[in-house]
C-alpha cells in the first residue's frame, strides 16, 4: 500500500511538473506538443550531470546540479520551438511533433556517441547514476521519500501565483486569450511568448529527469519517456489548464500508472489474473477515455496555436 | 497660433503599392471638443488613425501635440502622449475581469505582484464619475456589449488619457445604448476630454459631435461646423453625390406563400431555455418581412432554424409547398433559399480564400463550374466573378483573387450580396444586412432588396437598425424573448409604438399570419 503511494506521487510529479510547463506555454498561446521531446533532452541532462559526479559529493550539491543540468538542457532545447513557432510563425503542431522526434533520437545519439567515446566497445545508449541517485532519495520508515514531490509542490505553487497573482501572469495570459488586446496595452506578445515556451521547456526538463530517477538505476535513451510528455498534455487539458486542477488530474493519472509497478502486491488483483500489460496500458486508456468524455466542455487559451501577426484585428 | 488643439495631424500622406490611402490629410482636433471624422469604408478613416497610433509610419506630414512636433513610433507612444481607443472590435480579454482588463498594461504592482485593491477604488471612482455602470469583479464574456464599451472607455480613463478615440462606437449597440453612449461622450467632453468620433452614421455625428471633418477615397474634402450642416449637405461631402435616405418602393403586392414557419421552436446555445419558441409566420411573394427587436431575443436562432444552421427542437417549415424542416442547408439553397447572414466573417465568408472562390461557394457544384470528372472550371469561375464584381461593384485589392480577409467590411459585404442575389432565390432572408455599412452603401443595398422583392420574390429582413426596419419593409413582426409579440404595419406605426413591442412593454397575440 505504502509503495502504491510512493509511485503514485512520484508519477504524479513527473505529471504536475510537466503538465504546468505545458501549461505556462498554452497560457502565452504556443502549444507546445513538443513537451515529450523536451522531456527526453531535460533527462538527458540530468543523467549525463549525474554520472559525472562523484557519489561522495554532498546530496545537496548533486541534486542542485542535476537540476540545473536539467532545466538548462530543457531550455535550450524548447528553444528550438520557441523560435520556429514565434519568431518563423511554424504550424505548432508539426514543430511540436518535429521536436519530440528529434529529442528522442538527439539523445540516444549523444549518450551513444558519449558512450563509445568512453569505451569503443559499448555502443548502448543508456547511461548509469546508480550511486548519485540515492542523493534525491531520502527514507522515511520503509516509504522512500524523493525530493522531486517536493519540487512539484513547490512548482505547483510557484506557477499558480504566478499566473493569478503577478503582472507577468496577467500579461501571459492576455497573449493566450486576446494577442492583440495586449499588444494594444503595450505588452510585447513576442516577449511573453518566449517566456512562456522556455519556462515550459524548464519544467519539461525537470519532469525529463523525474521521470526517468523513478525508475531503475539506468536509463536508456532509445526508450524515450514512454509517452508521459503527452499524458501530461492530458493531465493540462483534463486539469482545464488550471494549476490547482492539474495538481488533481496529476494524482489520478500518476494513481493509475503506480497500479501497473505495484498490482502485484494487491492479493485480490493478482488473483483477478488480469494480464500485467493492461495495467501497463491503464494510464493511456483512460487519458483517451477522459479526454474523449470531458474535451468538449473544455476551455483552452483561445488564442493559442495561432502566430502572433501584429496586422490582425 | 490663436486655436488651441488638443491633437494636429497635418497634411499626412500614406502610400501603400498601388493606393494612396490617405493623401494629404489634415485633421485638427481642438481640446474639449467632440470631432467627428466621416467617410465611407475605405475612405482612409482607419488607415489615418493607425498613423496617429504608430502602426503605420506616414510618408509625408507630421503630427502635432499642443502645438509641438512629436513622433509616434508604436501604441505607447501614443499612450504616453494621452491618446486613448475604443476599437470597433473590442480588445478585451473574455475571460479576465473587467478590473483585470482595464489595468493590464500599466498594472499596480509591488516587485511584480499585483495590488488591484486602490486600482479597484480609482476604478470606482472613475465609473462614479462619468456615469459609466460596470461591475469590475464581472467577466467580460457574461456581460453586456454596452458594458464591454464601458469597460474599454474606461480603460482610456484609466491611463488618464486626454485624447479619447471612438472608432465606429454604435455598430454593435442596441438604441438605448446608443443614447447613453452619446451621453457619455457628452460628459466626457463636458470634463475637458477631447474626443475623436469615427462614424458613417450621420445622425449620431449630428446628435453629438461640434465639428466635422470629412474623407473620401482618401483625400480630405473639408472640416464642417455641425450646427452650420445639415445631414445631406455632410452625406454629399462623403459619397460625392446626393443620397436618397427614404427608401423609393411601390406598396407591396403579396402574392402566394413562399415561407410558411409553423410552430417552430430551436433551442438556445447559450441558456437551458429554448430560444425560439412555438413560432409561427409567413413570407409571400413580392413582400418585405421585417422582424424587429432588440439584439439577442431569438432573433438569430429563428435565422438558424430557418436556415439550417441549427436543428429545430419541433415544428414546421415549408417552402414554396415543400417540407423543408429537416433537409441539410445545401438541399434547402437549391430549393430556392437565400441567406446573408449576420456574421459575415463565420458564416458569410471563408476568409482565406478568394473573392472569386467565396462567389462561387454555393453554385461550385453546378456543373458551369465543376466537370463532370470533379475538376473546378477556373476559367468559368473567374468569369463569372468578374461578372458578379462588376455588377454589384464589389472593390477590392487585386479583384477576382483578392483573399477575402483582405477586404473592407463594407465590400465583404457587397460580396456576399451579390452571391445570394445572383442565384436569384425566391426566398431571400437577410440579417442585419447593412451592419456597419455607410450610407451610400445602405443605400445600395436597400435598393437591390426591393428591387428582388419587385421582381416577385419575398424577403424576410432580419434587423436591429429602426431606421431600417421602418424604411425598406412592408410588415413588421417584433420578436421579444423568442416570441412574436406584434405585428405593425410601417405606414401605421410609429418608432416610439415599435420601441414599446421591443422592450417587451406591450404584447399582441398574434395569428399565424
Amino acid at each position: 500500500m505504502l509503495l502504491l503511494i510512493q509511485y503514485t506521487l512520484i508519477f504524479a510529479s513527473v505529471l504536475t511538473l510537466v503538465a504546468l510547463g505545458g501549461c505556462i506555454s498554452e497560457h502565452s498561446g504556443v502549444i507546445n506538443l513538443g513537451l515529450e521531446g523536451i522531456m527526453v533532452m531535460g533527462a538527458m541532462g540530468g543523467a549525463l550531470m549525474l554520472r559525472n559526479l562523484s557519489s561522495a559529493a554532498s546530496p545537496f550539491v548533486i541534486v542542485l546540479l542535476t537540476l540545473c543540468a536539467a532545466v538548462l538542457v530543457g531550455v535550450v532545447y524548447s528553444l528550438l520551438l520557441a523560435v520556429a513557432c514565434i519568431s518563423f510563425k511554424a504550424d505548432q503542431t508539426i514543430v511540436g511533433t518535429a521536436v519530440n522526434m528529434l529529442g528522442v533520437a538527439a539523445a540516444t545519439v549523444i549518450v551513444k556517441a558519449l558512450n563509445t567515446a568512453a569505451n569503443p566497445d559499448d555502443v548502448s545508449s543508456a547511461v548509469q547514476y546508480a550511486g548519485t541517485k540515492k542523493a534525491f532519495l531520502v527514507k522515511i520508515g520503509s516509504f522512500e521519500f524523493n525530493w522531486f514531490m517536493l519540487i512539484a509542490v513547490i512548482a505547483l505553487v510557484c506557477v499558480f501565483i504566478l499566473l493569478y497573482k503577478t503582472k507577468f501572469g496577467l500579461r501571459l495570459m492576455a497573449c493566450g486569450e486576446h494577442p492583440q488586446a495586449a499588444a494594444s496595452v503595450g505588452v510585447n506578445v513576442f516577449k511573453m511568448r518566449y517566456a512562456g515556451v522556455l519556462i515550459s521547456g524548464a519544467l519539461g526538463g525537470l519532469g525529463g529527469i523525474c521521470y526517468i530517477l523513478a525508475g531503475t538505476s539506468e536509463w536508456r535513451f532509445e526508450n524515450g519517456v514512454a509517452g508521459f510528455g503527452f499524458l501530461a498534455l492530458a493531465v493540462m487539458i483534463f486539469g482545464q489548464w488550471k494549476p490547482q486542477r492539474i495538481a488533481l488530474a496529476a494524482l489520478l493519472f500518476g494513481f493509475f500508472r503506480a497500479l501497473s509497478n505495484v498490482y502485484f502486491g494487491f492479493d485480490w488483483l493478482v488473483n483477478a489474473k488480469i494480464p500485467g500489460a493492461v495495467y501497463n496500458m491503464l494510464p493511456y486508456i483512460i487519458s483517451l477515455l477522459v479526454l474523449a468524455f470531458t474535451s468538449k466542455r473544455s476551455r483552452a487559451p483561445k488564442a493559442e496555436g495561432i502566430p502572433y501577426d501584429k496586422g490582425m484585428r | 497660433m490663436s486655436e488651441n488643439y488638443a491633437i494636429e495631424m497635418l497634411h499626412i500622406t500614406k502610400r501603400f503599392a498601388g493606393i494612396v490611402a490617405n493623401d494629404d490629410i489634415t485633421l485638427q482636433l481642438k481640446k474639449g471638443e467632440i470631432h467627428a471624422l466621416l467617410g465611407e469604408n475605405g475612405a482612409g478613416k482607419s488607415t489615418l488613425m493607425s498613423v496617429l497610433f504608430g502602426l503605420y509610419h506616414a510618408e509625408e506630414g507630421e503630427i502635432r501635440k499642443d502645438g509641438k512636433t512629436v513622433e509616434i513610433r508604436d501604441p505607447n507612444d501614443a499612450n504616453d502622449l494621452g491618446i486613448g481607443m475604443v476599437h470597433q472590435h473590442f480588445k478585451l480579454v473574455e475571460c479576465f475581469t473587467v478590473l483585470d482588463n482595464i489595468i493590464m498594461g500599466v498594472e499596480p504592482n509591488k516587485m511584480g505582484f499585483l495590488q488591484k485593491k486602490d486600482a479597484r477604488k480609482k476604478v470606482l471612482e472613475l465609473s462614479e464619475k462619468y456615469g459609466l455602470r460596470v461591475d469590475p469583479d464581472a467577466l467580460i464574456e457574461d456581460i453586456t456589449v454596452g458594458m464591454q464599451q464601458r469597460t474599454e472607455i474606461l480603460k482610456m480613463l484609466y491611463r488618464e488619457n486626454e485624447i479619447l478615440i471612438f472608432d465606429e462606437p454604435t455598430a454593435v449597440l442596441t438604441p438605448q445604448e446608443i443614447e447613453e453612449l452619446m451621453r457619455i461622450m457628452k460628459n466626457l467632453s463636458a470634463e475637458g476630454k477631447s474626443i475623436l468620433f469615427i462614424s458613417h452614421k450621420l445622425n449620431e455625428i449630428m446628435a453629438v459631435a461640434d465639428r466635422c471633418t470629412v474623407l473620401r477615397k482618401g483625400k480630405y474634402i473639408g472640416t464642417v461646423n455641425v450646427k452650420d450642416t445639415t445631414m445631406e449637405e455632410l452625406s454629399a461631402m462623403m459619397v460625392g453625390r446626393n443620397v436618397n435616405f427614404h427608401v423609393e418602393k411601390t406598396p407591396a403586392e403579396p402574392g402566394e406563400v413562399l415561407l410558411d414557419v409553423s410552430h417552430m421552436t430551436v433551442a438556445s446555445k447559450v441558456h437551458k431555455n429554448n430560444a425560439v419558441r412555438d413560432v409561427s409566420l409567413k413570407v409571400r411573394a413580392g413582400e418585405v418581412v421585417c422582424i424587429a427587436g432588440i439584439d439577442g431575443n431569438g432573433q438569430s436562432e429563428f435565422v438558424y432554424g430557418v436556415t439550417g444552421l441549427e436543428p429545430l427542437v419541433s415544428g414546421q417549415i415549408t417552402l414554396l409547398g415543400k417540407d423543408i424542416s429537416h433537409l441539410p442547408i445545401r438541399k434547402r439553397n437549391v430549393s430556392g433559399m437565400g441567406h446573408i447572414p449576420e456574421d459575415r466573417h463565420k458564416h458569410g465568408l471563408v476568409l482565406d480564400y478568394s473573392l472569386e472562390n467565396n462567389l462561387v461557394l454555393e453554385r461550385y457544384f453546378e456543373p458551369e463550374f465543376t466537370s463532370g470528372a470533379g475538376f473546378l472550371k477556373k476559367k468559368n469561375i473567374r468569369s463569372y466573378a468578374e461578372k458578379l464584381i462588376d455588377n454589384f461593384d464589389v472593390r477590392s485589392g487585386q479583384g477576382a483573387v483578392t483573399p477575402a480577409r483582405s477586404m473592407s467590411g463594407g465590400n465583404q459585404q457587397k460580396a456576399i450580396i451579390a452571391r445570394e442575389i445572383d442565384r436569384n432565390p425566391r426566398l431571400l432572408v437577410a440579417v442585419q444586412p447593412t451592419r456597419g455599412l455607410d450610407v451610400g452603401a445602405i443605400e445600395n443595398i436597400h435598393k437591390r432588396i426591393i428591387e428582388h422583392r419587385d421582381a416577385g420574390n419575398g424577403v424576410l429582413l432580419v434587423s436591429l437598425e429602426l431606421d431600417e426596419v421602418m424604411d425598406v419593409s412592408d410588415r413588421i413582426l417584433v420578436m421579444y424573448e423568442g416570441e412574436i409579440v406584434g405585428e405593425l404595419d410601417p405606414k401605421q406605426t410609429t418608432v416610439e409604438e415599435l420601441g414599446l413591442y421591443m422592450a417587451g412593454a406591450k404584447k399582441d397575440e398574434v395569428s399565424a399570419e
